[in-house]
């Protein structure tokens, strides 16, 4: 209660002697930039939209690691490979074709981990295409003959069965015995064929023959060879950069932890004030609803709410609200609030008629505040894992991209299993970072608010 | 003349069946979310019986209006059956009346391992695992935590002091986070542990190694477990025991020249016993609804993972059914609290007041 004495300047001074404050003070004036930078620069419509849907970034490779990570590891893993460009009419014999050339370069150390092609058509009458590929070392490979009607064609090469069987011939042939890993597509386009899984490094070369009379105008081609790594925090199952739910998660996480821990410390404070200040029945009746607010299970009771009714994060923060506010930390709060009930301050106010609303918010609670905003600094983590939890069981808010959302996303599908680290590193990092400020300068207040516990 | 004390206690415990049977309404009241469910169960059974009169041979040569009629009234039946003829807000209170007599029904959708769907086996099958993993959890950080406190407490301002404070903060990250951290070294990168459930698949068959493999199971939740709650759990043991280590009798008995040790047992320990015992009576009861997302994390077969379960197939009788034993437990450990504390210590007062 010394910290009447210390002011919030005095406070603010107190708390920059201790290192992990000022770390932590640190750390969430970078998060805070991050949450303005989100809401300013990716507006909320444009973020949920983008995270909602799915054709929004076909041109992105599946699970792909940050690209960052070739720092680190001895391989260097794929990025994505755009081709396009315009196509050339060429006779032959009576008719013309349209044909498409695109030659690339591939020195990487993995293979890649898909390849589409997208052929856009105005043409009224479908046509075939033909798609064929040239290897380093001349082999020449028939990627197949497909229809293209008018509009936009997307064609997902590596995901061709009778493909990857004629490949699997080919590839054993080459070798001439069957090689002791499984072929895909992919890998067998770009096999160096020595038997071991490596990848023939050089200059590639694909050729799309659109069988048709029309003119480059009417048709235009797009190659995607889809890399391993994308981005600076790579991306998920749907191809979605995972640095949007990282930046958005920020703001939602910060609100949501901020608001509901001040406002449930705040409301505590009153119910426990005005139960010691008036004592009696209400009293009573306050500590049977603390007792009934005990025996419910907080956790399955939120989840069903949110289940049932389908909320949105912040009618869900009221609903924590309301079911935090009758916690044991009431119990604590009245004692304090009975001891000052009886300081001789509070007797004089009685003594010139106050009225009890007067002293309860203006005197009694004022003087309770300092001590228990460690308290609420201390739980803001809380409630920032507590978001995580509910995006954890699908609840939470159904169109926000949050962190919760994006460990429930990693681990619903199996990012524990195939070694998909960045996914689950992420967004845990940005909690840990979240929860260890606020606890640094929580458990530094604590310090300077309750002297007893000051170090020497 | 009824003695005081017995009088206190019939108090106590007219209030505290209050307090379950109000949370026990509230309960069913979400857990229906106020009929919703019911529709739902209305228009399954509605479904099932259209199913069952299209799909019976004997029904196949009746003209439409008599089988509409026929469903209609066979419809009815079971409606009757379930009790579900009535208006919610009536059958909200046989919910009631059931549940307070532990009378806990049958669940909607979910079974037992050996196929039951009465709510009461579900339970009593489920909760050893959840005991095991969690009660284990809660009884260890308990002791280390009161030992690691008094410790710390008499080495106030040393270093080893400041180096358990500083890890304080730890503790703000909960339990499954530090599971799924765990997870990811162990069994993703180390592939040393297993990353769910609660035996190896195919369970072993002879006793002794099925132990072992539930044993190797437990590894990773309750060191997920330890590393995130113990170190407040000192943090605030400590506060707790510095707190009473400046009372007066305690300097007193130090200026006397009473050993430390005899000092920490008997001049700071056993004054500051009621509450800590409260506390771990509290916090072992709790253990026993375990811990919802740990157990859903690591698929760990316990009453938290069911609740989770029952939760996503609106289960109501399972989830009012889990409520209600919790909340007889935790009213029943709260009455023998009172109770004791009301004959060892006369501060608190029973025949007082």
């Amino acid at each position: 209660m010394s910290s009447a004495e210390f002011g919030l300047k005095g406070t603010v001074r107190e708390l920059l002697r201790y290192k992990g404050a000022v770390l932590g003070l640190a750390i969430i004036i970078v998060l805070v930039s991050i949450s303005i930078y989100a809401v300013v620069a990716i507006p909320y419509d444009k973020a949920v939209e983008q995270w909602r849907e799915s054709g929004y970034w076909i041109k992105n490779p599946k699970n792909a690691a940050p690209e960052w990570i070739n720092y680190f590891s001895g391989k260097k893993l794929p990025k994505s490979i755009y081709l396009s460009g315009e196509g050339k009419v060429v006779r032959d014999g009576g008719r013309s074709k349209l044909v498409f050339e695109y030659s690339f370069g591939y020195y990487y150390d993995d293979f890649p981990s898909e390849i589409i092609l997208f052929v856009n058509s105005n043409v009224t009458r479908s046509f075939y295409l033909k798609a064929s590929f040239l290897r380093p070392d001349g082999d020449h490979i028939f990627l197949g003959k497909y229809r293209i009607k008018k509009g936009e064609n997307r064609i997902y090469v590596t995901n061709k069965l009778d493909l990857e069987a004629s490949l699997e011939k080919h590839v054993e042939e080459r070798l001439g015995a069957k090689p002791n890993f499984s072929i895909t597509i992919e890998k067998a386009l770009f096999l160096a064929y020595t038997g071991k899984q490596e990848v023939l490094k050089g200059g590639y070369k694909i050729k799309l023959e659109a069988l048709t009379n029309a003119t480059n105008k009417d048709v235009s081609c797009e190659v995607v060879i889809y890399g391993k790594v994308h981005g600076l925090t790579g991306t998920d199952h749907l191809r979605r950069p995972l640095s949007i739910a990282l930046i958005w998660g920020t703001p939602v996480a910060l609100s949501f932890g901020i608001t509901a821990a001040t406002l449930i410390v705040l409301m505590q404070l009153i119910i426990a004030t005005i139960s010691a200040w008036f004592g009696g029945r209400v009293d009573m009746a306050l500590q049977r609803v603390t007792e009934v607010y005990m025996v419910l299970p907080f956790l399955p009771t939120l989840i069903m709410i949110s289940l049932f009714y389908r909320i949105s994060i912040w009618t869900l923060l009221l609903v924590v609200i309301a079911l935090s506010i009758f916690g044991a930390n009431v119990k604590t709060m009245r004692a304090l609030a009975m001891q000052i009930k009886t300081y001789p301050y509070i007797e004089a106010a009685q003594a010139y008629g106050a009225s009890s609303l007067r002293i309860v918010f203006l005197y009694m609670i004022p003087k309770m505040l300092p001590p228990v905003i460690p308290s609420i600094i201390l739980s803001v983590p809380d409630f920032v894992f507590l978001e995580a939890v509910l995006s954890f069981f699908g609840l939470g808010d159904p169109l926000l991209p949050t962190w919760g959302k994006l460990l429930h996303d990693a681990l619903e599908n199996g990012a524990l299993y195939k070694g998909l680290y960045y996914w689950v590193l992420e967004p845990s990092a940005l909690l840990v970072l979240t929860a260890f400020s606020f606890a640094q300068i929580g458990l530094a207040l604590d310090k300077i608010v309750n002297p007893r516990l000051r170090e020497i | 003349m009824i003695p005081r004390v017995v009088r206190y206690i019939l108090k106590r415990i007219l209030m505290l069946f209050l307090v379950v049977v109000i949370a026990t309404y509230i309960t069913i009241l979400i857990a229906n979310a106020g009929g919703y469910v019911d529709e739902i169960i209305k228009s399954e059974i509605q479904f099932n019986v259209a199913m069952y009169v299209q799909n019976n041979p004997a029904y196949k040569g009746l003209p439409p209006e008599e089988l509409k009629k026929l469903i209609d009234s066979m419809v009815e039946t079971q409606l009757k059956l379930r009790g579900l003829d009535q208006p919610f807000f009536i059958r909200s209170f046989y919910y009631l009346g059931n549940a307070l007599t532990l009378n806990l029904g049958r669940s909607y959708f979910m079974t037992s391992d050996s196929g039951s769907r009465m709510v009461r086996l579900i339970i009593l099958e489920r909760l050893p695992q959840t005991i095991l993993l969690f009660t284990t959890a809660t009884a260890l950080l308990f002791f280390i935590q009161l030992l690691g406190g008094l410790y710390l407490s008499g080495k106030y301002g040393k270093r080893i002091d400041r180096i358990l404070v500083n890890l304080a903060p730890i503790s703000s990250m909960p339990g499954w986070f530090f599971l799924i951290l765990l997870i990811l070294i162990f069994y993703t990168w180390l592939h040393l542990l297993p990353p769910s459930g609660l035996v190896d698949y195919p369970p072993p068959p002879d006793p002794f190694s099925y132990f072992l493999s539930v044993l190797k199971h437990m590894i990773l939740p309750l060191s997920a477990w330890l590393i995130s709650y113990t170190w407040i759990g000192i943090y605030n043991m400590r506060n707790f025991f510095l707190i009473f280590s400046t009372e007066d009798y305690v300097e007193v008995a130090i200026a006397k020249g009473v050993p430390p040790g005899q000092v920490r047992r008997r001049y700071i320990l056993r004054p500051s016993l009621p509450p800590i015992i409260t506390n771990l009576a509290l916090a072992l009861i709790s253990s026993w609804m375990g811990a919802i997302v740990t157990e859903t994390v690591y698929e760990w077969p316990g009453l938290g993972y069911t609740i989770a379960q029952a939760i996503g197939f609106m289960d109501a009788p399972v989830i009012i059914g889990v409520t209600v034993m919790y909340a007889y437990l935790l009213a029943f450990t709260v009455l023998v609290l009172d109770i004791i504390y009301g004959f060892l210590d006369p501060r608190i007062g029973a025949a007082g007041r």
